[in-house]
Order: C-alpha cells, then sequence, then structure tokens
C-alpha cells in the first residue's frame, strides 16, 4: 500500500482539543423507508484535510455526502458548516461544491461555460468570470480546452474540468463522490498524488467517497471506515491499518490473519490461547483485557516471517507446509496450512532474481512474527 | 444475387408496394388530365392550377395550418409539464391516476373523444354562454387533449434517460431550481420538445374523426373538407391536394427523425 509521496505539513487539528472543525456532523441518521442508510453518524472534519469516507457499496457513505451537499435532508441530527447550521439549507446556498461520480459536465456548454457556470450564478462580473474561468482551468492545465464540448474530451480531461468546475466557486468544501472510478488503472494512479497536490495548493477542504482502500490511503489526511451505515473508524492511514479498532475494519483494510482466542490471566504481555494454535499467542500494547475474555488476535501477513529454520525464542511461532503461493512479481503471498488445518498468510518481498531458497509447495515451513505486531481486538 | 437474397429482396419489395402504392397511385393520379381519375389522360398539372382557386380548399388549409401551429405549442408546453411531474416527482397522491389519465388518450377510441367533447362543449355553452358554437377554438381544445398525451409520452422517455446528477451538478453550483430547469433540464431534452411538437402539429393536421365532432360551419379544418368533397365523388384536384399534404407530412417526419437522431450523438 503505497504512502503519499506529497509532502505535507504534518498538522493534526483533530488531536488537538480546542481546535473548531469546520464540518460537524451530529447524530445524523438517513432512513428510506424501512432502510437505514445512515445511522447515528458523528464526526467532524477540520479545515484543510483531506477526508475519505470508505466503505463497500451500500454502506451508507454516498448518502452521507450527498446529506453534506444537500441533496437528502438527514431524518435525524444536524449539520454545521464553519459554525453555521446547514441542515435544512438547500444545495444552492451552501458554500460546498460536489465533483459527480459521472463528473455531471453540462452536454450543451463548453467547458469553459462549464465552469463560468457556478460563478454567474454569483452574479459576477463578466471579467471576473473569465479571469477564474482561466485560472481554473490552469489549475488543472486543461487552458488548451476551453472551447471544446465535453463529448471531445477523454475520461482524464473530464475529470480535470469537473474538478475546475468545483474550485472555481472558492468553496469551503469539495465533495468527491468515487473522482476516480472511471479512470484506468494507470491514470487513476497518477490522478491521485496530483489530486492531492492541488489540493494542498488551493487549501480547500476535501471530503471523498471512495470504496477503493489504496486510494484512500494514498490521499486522506485521515479516513472514516463505514459498515452498514455507521462510521466504524476514523483514523489516519497508518492509524486504520496498523492499529484497527474493529475486527470489521482490520478485515476490511489490506488482509489479515485473525485467531480467535481466550485471554489468559497475566501479568505483562497479553497471553492468549487459541484453540488452532499449539503454542499460546503473544500480544504486548494490548491494554487491559481481563481473563477468560474471548479475543481476536490480529497479525498483518507482512508482520509474518516465512523460512525453514525454527524462529529464535520470543517471538510467536507456529508450524506448517505451504499450500498455495500467490506470486505476484514483486512480493509472494504464502498460504501456510498448520497442523489443525488452519490456514494463515505470509508476504515475503522477492529480493533477488532466481533466488534458489524459494519456498515451494508441501515445503515444512515455520512462522514467526513479534508479540509487538499484532494486535488484540476485543469488538 | 443468390436465391436467399433474391427472395428476400422481393419480400422487401412486396412490404413496400403494400404500404406505398395506394399513396404512389394518388400521387401519379393528380398529375392526371382526364376528368376521371381512374383513367389516365395524359401528364398535366391543371389540377393543381384548379387547387389554388378553390378559396374553399385554401382557406381550410389555413386554418389547419393555425390550428396544428397554436395546438404543438399548447401541447408541448402542457404535455412537457406533464412529463416533468411523472419523471421528477416519484411521490404524490394520486400519481397512478394521473399516470392513467394522461395515457388514457392514446388508447381512447377518437369517436368517443369527439363525442365527449362535443356534448361538453354544448352543455358548457348552455350552462355558461361559452364557447360560442364550434369554431376554431373547440378544435384547438380537442386537438390538444389528445396529442399532448403524445408530447407526453416523448418527452418523458427522454427526460428519464437524462442523468439527473446533471441538475444536482447544476443546483450544487448555486442555480435555483427554475434556472436547473430553463438551463439544463429544456436544452438538453430540447430534441424531444421538437420532436413532440412536430408529432402534435401532424396529428392535428391529420385528423377527421375528432374535428368531425367539434367543428362548426364558420370553421371548417382541410380533413373535413376533403372528406365532404370525396362523399361527392373523388375528383383529381383532391388527389393533388392530397399529394400536397402527403409531401408536407413526410417533410415533417423526416424533419423530427433529423432532430431526434441528432439527440442521440453522444452528449457527455
Amino acid at each position: 500500500m503505497a504512502q503519499a509521496s506529497v509532502k505535507r505539513e504534518v498538522v493534526a487539528p483533530w488531536n488537538d482539543p480546542q481546535a473548531v472543525p469546520l464540518i460537524r456532523f451530529e447524530g445524523i441518521s438517513k432512513r428510506f423507508g424501512d432502510f437505514t442508510a445512515v445511522e447515528h453518524v458523528d464526526l467532524a472534519i477540520h479545515k484543510g484535510e483531506f477526508f475519505s469516507l470508505l466503505g463497500a457499496s451500500g454502506c451508507g457513505k454516498t448518502t452521507l455526502l450527498r446529506i453534506l451537499a444537500g441533496f437528502e435532508t438527514p431524518t435525524t441530527g444536524r449539520i454545521l458548516i464553519d459554525g453555521q447550521d446547514v441542515t435544512g439549507v438547500p444545495p444552492y446556498e451552501r458554500p460546498v461544491n460536489m465533483m459527480f461520480q459521472s463528473y455531471a459536465l453540462f452536454p450543451h456548454m463548453s467547458v469553459a461555460d462549464n465552469i463560468a457556470f457556478g460563478l454567474k450564478q454569483d452574479g459576477l462580473p463578466k471579467t471576473v468570470i473569465r479571469d477564474k474561468v482561466a485560472a481554473a482551468l490552469d489549475l488543472v492545465q486543461m487552458g488548451r480546452f476551453s472551447g471544446r464540448k465535453p463529448h471531445q474530451l477523454s475520461g482524464g480531461q473530464r475529470q480535470r474540468v469537473a474538478l475546475a468546475r468545483c474550485l472555481a466557486k472558492e468553496p469551503k468544501v469539495v465533495l468527491l463522490d468515487e473522482p476516480l472510478a472511471a479512470l484506468d488503472k494507470k491514470l487513476r494512479e497518477a490522478t491521485q498524488l496530483e489530486l492531492v497536490n492541488i489540493q494542498d495548493r488551493v487549501g480547500i477542504t476535501f471530503v471523498m467517497v471512495t470504496h477503493d482502500q489504496g486510494e484512500a490511503m494514498t490521499m486522506s489526511s485521515r479516513i472514516g471506515v463505514m459498515n452498514a451505515g455507521r462510521i466504524e473508524q476514523v483514523g489516519g492511514p497508518v492509524d486504520i491499518y496498523e492499529y484497527p479498532g474493529t475486527r470489521f475494519v482490520a478485515d476490511f483494510i489490506g488482509a489479515a490473519n485473525m485467531f480467535q482466542g481466550t485471554a489468559r490471566e497475566g501479568e505483562g504481555a497479553l497471553a492468549v490461547a487459541c484453540p488452532e494454535l499449539e503454542h499460546d499467542l503473544s500480544v504486548t500494547d494490548a491494554g487491559t483485557v481481563a481473563g477468560g475474555t474471548p479475543v481476536t488476535v490480529m497479525v498483518r501477513p507482512e508482520k509474518v516471517m516465512i523460512g525453514r529454520d525454527k524462529p529464535q525464542a520470543g517471538l510467536n511461532w507456529a508450524e506448517g507446509v505451504v499450500s498455495d503461493i500467490a506470486y505476484l512479481g514483486d512480493v509472494s503471498i504464502y498460504h501456510v496450512r498448520l497442523a489443525s488445518g488452519r490456514k494463515v498468510q505470509a508476504l515475503r518481498t522477492n529480493l533477488h532474481h532466481g533466488d534458489d531458497s524459494r519456498l515451494t509447495w508441501e515445503d515444512p515451513v515455520f512462522l514467526a512474527w513479534h508479540p509487538a505486531d499484532s494486535l488484540v481486538l476485543t469488538r | 444475387m443468390n436465391n436467399r437474397g433474391f427472395a428476400l429482396y422481393t419480400a422487401l419489395a412486396l412490404v413496400y408496394a403494400f404500404l406505398y402504392l395506394p399513396i404512389a397511385l394518388l400521387v401519379i393520379y393528380s398529375f392526371n388530365a382526364s376528368k376521371l381519375v381512374t383513367v389516365w389522360g395524359g401528364f398535366s398539372t391543371k389540377w393543381y392550377g384548379e387547387l389554388l382557386q378553390d378559396h374553399q380548399v385554401l382557406d381550410a388549409a389555413w386554418l389547419s395550418l393555425k390550428i396544428a401551429f397554436v395546438n404543438a405549442c399548447l401541447a408541448t408546453g402542457l404535455g412537457t409539464l406533464a412529463a416533468v411531474v411523472l419523471v421528477r416527482f416519484k411521490r404524490f397522491s394520486g400519481r397512478a391516476l394521473f399516470t392513467g389519465m394522461v395515457s388514457a388518450p392514446l388508447v381512447m377510441p377518437e369517436i368517443i373523444t369527439g363525442l365527449a367533447l362535443l356534448l361538453l362543449f354544448v352543455g358548457m355553452e348552455n350552462l355558461l354562454g361559452w364557447p360560442d358554437g364550434r369554431s376554431m377554438t373547440t378544435i384547438v381544445i380537442a386537438h390538444v387533449t389528445f396529442s399532448l398525451s403524445f408530447v407526453t409520452v416523448v418527452v418523458r422517455s427522454r427526460l428519464s434517460q437524462m442523468d439527473r446528477s446533471l441538475e444536482e451538478a447544476a443546483m450544487d453550483l448555486g442555480a435555483r431550481p427554475l434556472t436547473v430547469f430553463m438551463k439544463i433540464t429544456l436544452p438538453i431534452i430540447a430534441p424531444a420538445l421538437a420532436a413532440g411538437w412536430l408529432l402534435a402539429f401532424t396529428l392535428s393536421v391529420d385528423d377527421v374523426v375528432i374535428s368531425a365532432f367539434v367543428s362548426g360551419p364558420g370553421a371548417t379544418p382541410l380533413p373535413i373538407v376533403i372528406f365532404s368533397k370525396v362523399r361527392l365523388g373523388v375528383s383529381p384536384e383532391i388527389n393533388a391536394l392530397a399529394t400536397i399534404v402527403v409531401a408536407l407530412v413526410a417533410l415533417a417526419i423526416a424533419v423530427a427523425g433529423r432532430v431526434m437522431m441528432s439527440k442521440e450523438k453522444p452528449g457527455g
């Protein structure tokens, strides 16, 4: 999972209890008939953030974004933008602009007219509009295309125009609904970083909805992971990957080996008895977990070392045979079957050409990981 | 050409002959010099000349065009409103009833519509003193009642294909609902409006049955005049008139087709 290579100031207003958030969701719920799309969401987003709502389709993330844009009225709760309650304010009076998944460029208008549309609604003088349109087009390097109609543009170009149209009004918040879903893989990866760069330059708060965790991790300052209408966890990319708060998040973000077990009484590192493993698992920094509590121990595949030699003492370890190998070029994922029948994933980087020591099917292997590299989940 | 191809082309020719031979004959006989419709007496355009001298026919044609124009404008306006309501407002009481009522004239026998309208107009005249007899007004009202259904069908299908997020985007950019409708929705559904307008226009020009009920001595549209002339025996003059009508209708349909085709082009 690539981290953003864009250099950003390390500011974390969300860690500052004195900081006043720009956007506040307070007890927001949305029901469509019997179906609850969003359930009691409390969320604070700060100025200058690139915030992502991440979840599978149907988890309520788009509904939440549409509530923020004003296209849906929440069943309960209220929304504040910059201290102002906007719950009942129609979309055309909110200081937010949205970039739609379909881009929603007006087909009968040129690129320049598309961008000027929002500015005209504000009744700005013609010369100001012209300058702002030119500036917005320059920002997304689309100046040469101002006279074209949307159907004369490629997917990537349309995406840029849609972004320019959002930014031209200089809103307090820009909303992005799956902004890169329509682009092919290469273009998507290039655009991810460019979007972050543009956001950094204009300093506007971005709220993005995506189902692509790589995209969310690359671009966001913080991510809200959603499941069944609720926000499961809010945190930076490192937080939600390394320290997921719930089983759902651990499973949804990246790959995870999860072992069900029971906590044992004791001081120091927590010991967990797992029926699928021959030895107790040891987890440091597990917090206070009472003995006898059913828990889940999570360890990411890349933290699991795999080899032919018995690991040193002090590590969690298990024995098994290689049952499946997924060779992905840069890395290989080994599926190792333990004596109990349980399969465990381990990831190894393919560092050298023609590595003779490469493991193959049915090789007996040892798996090992450090007690500090696993996590205890109780929810 | 192989046998299969030959059979196919024969079938095609037969179908076209079935559909268009009567019209072709009518057109050919409009250039007939003979006074007898069924006997070819050489080529002549004299019936077109006589037609232009016939004030009854010319007045009726002019009236028909006026009625068709007013009808098309009113039907397009009302039909579009009905289509917007049906597509954009998903829940309101009486929606199912409204949907049925809007499309009822499509399947209602014309003779019943005509009779019902006549009874209504006569009843209203007795009670309210309006409308004053059968006139252009009553014909326009009658034509609007059925042609707006056709406009609604055409506009509704275009509107339901339209990407809803275009309207949302406009609203998001600060446009109030009326501005959104005028600046975004209308231009995008414009081809359907044009097609609906032309359809309503043609339906009105063509209509005989309903017009027969609601027209009066002072206001007789063209199809009624033709119909009454035919009852006295077909004269080649009628053929000439029919040829002109066929040409105009064909032109209108060709234009409508063109307009509808242009909307199919990629529009983002």
